[in-house]
């Protein structure tokens, strides 16, 4: 791998293992998985190829703070604003 | 151009199972995952916001605790906070710590770094209390914006829209003031890795109560010292909740309250002193 590119690489990984440690099903979980998604492409060369994989890994970090956001969002909406909640929900007591 | 002073606090994290000490004196903490408030993070998103828009110039976080409340801070500043503000309580003091204790240090803060604006959270998930904003607003003697779900600056005034019970409210106070935030003022950033790395090189200021002329005590009723008002008592697990029950529609099996009582007329239960859950209630007496 091309020197710029590794150290891009490596920012990446280090950056998905950090988040992954909040991950809803276990940081082991995703850490397995992340491994082997790094693994199954450690064979290209092609820099295009590999900026597109980077590009990609960098989508999977905008979905994960997009999920963290929305587990938290969620939990203090119930916690907070729970009748609000429902009714955009459409479920609850329509007698409140 | 201004300063803002953000409160932050490190409470346990809101997708812990909540445990009760088996003394039930309080709630475990130790070993339990901690993060920051989640009303606090909107307020330092809301803050680095006008930041970013180039209305203040600079965005100080403050916690008051033990040394893992930097742990919040460093949070704050790689959220995009300039500096952190350690005050540092421990013990006794901290386990009696509380709103009151706490809006005096920001007001004393707030007037030694001149700040314009302080925002903090509405309130924290692990004591719900919906006070430190409103009691820094009047120990500093400012106007006071709570349950922002929009915060505007103009010029030297902010117009604030604040989620009530009936609705939206729009105000427009004078500069310096206190905003609380609510859960609708903005969607906090995440603090990734990089900046985290970044934040690594703010400073944190640390310092003690006593510095900024704050008294830790909780003063009991006369102003002598008879120790603490508030103090917890009794921490006790949320009885389980029962399975309701299928019944089927026939009157004969409700309890004979229900069928004795006409609604209309709570004189028909004057006979039944016992008080029914409600699942005794909907079931059929007998078994």
């Amino acid at each position: 791998m091309s020197n710029p590119l590794r150290s891009e690489v490596l920012k990446l990984y280090r950056n998905l293992l950090y988040l992954g440690r909040e991950y809803p099903k276990g940081a082991d979980y995703f850490r397995e998985r992340l491994k082997f998604a790094f693994t199954k492409n450690k064979d290209v060369t092609d820099p295009c190829e590999i900026r597109k994989l980077v590009a990609q890994g960098d989508c999977v970090i905008k979905e994960l703070g997009n999920l963290y956001y929305l587990r938290e969002y969620t939990a203090m909406k119930k916690l907070y604003h729970k009748q609000e909640l429902f009714a955009l929900l459409n479920i609850g007591r329509s007698t409140d | 151009m201004s300063r803002v002073l953000v409160g932050v606090k490190r409470v346990i994290d809101y997708a812990v199972k909540i445990r009760v000490k088996p003394d039930n004196s309080g709630v475990v903490t130790d070993g339990v995952k901690h993060s920051m408030n989640p009303f606090c993070e909107i307020a330092v998103e809301e803050a680095v916001k006008l930041k970013e828009k180039k209305l203040i110039k600079e965005v100080v976080a403050v916690s008051c605790g033990p040394t893992q409340a930097t742990e919040t801070i460093r949070t704050a500043l790689a959220m995009g906070c300039d500096r952190g503000i350690h005050v540092e309580v421990t013990g006794k003091d901290y386990e009696s710590m509380g709103p009151l204790q706490v809006s005096k240090i920001l007001a004393a803060l707030a007037k030694r770094e001149e700040a314009s604006l302080v925002i903090v959270g509405k309130q924290a998930i692990d004591d719900d209390c919906n006070q430190t904003g409103q009691m820094t607003a009047a120990l500093l003697d400012w106007p006071q914006g709570t349950f922002a779900s929009e915060v505007t600056l103009e010029g030297d005034k902010v117009k604030v829209v604040r989620e009530i019970d009936g609705g939206l409210e729009t105000i427009k106070i004078n500069m310096p003031a206190v905003l609380t935030a609510d859960l609708r003022l903005n969607t906090p950033r995440y603090a990734t890795l990089p900046n985290i790395m970044k934040a690594k090189k703010k400073k944190i200021a640390n310092m003690k109560p006593a510095e900024l002329g704050v008294d830790m005590v909780s003063r009991g009723p006369g102003g002598g010292s008879e120790g603490d008002i508030l103090r917890g008592l009794l921490a006790v697990e949320q009885s389980s909740r029962q399975h309701g029950g299928l019944i089927s529609s026939s009157r004969t099996h409700l309890h004979p309250a229900i069928v004795a009582t006409d609604f209309h007329d709570s004189s028909s239960l004057k006979g039944y002193s016992e008080t029914l859950s409600f699942t005794e209630l909907i079931q059929p007496t007998g078994g």
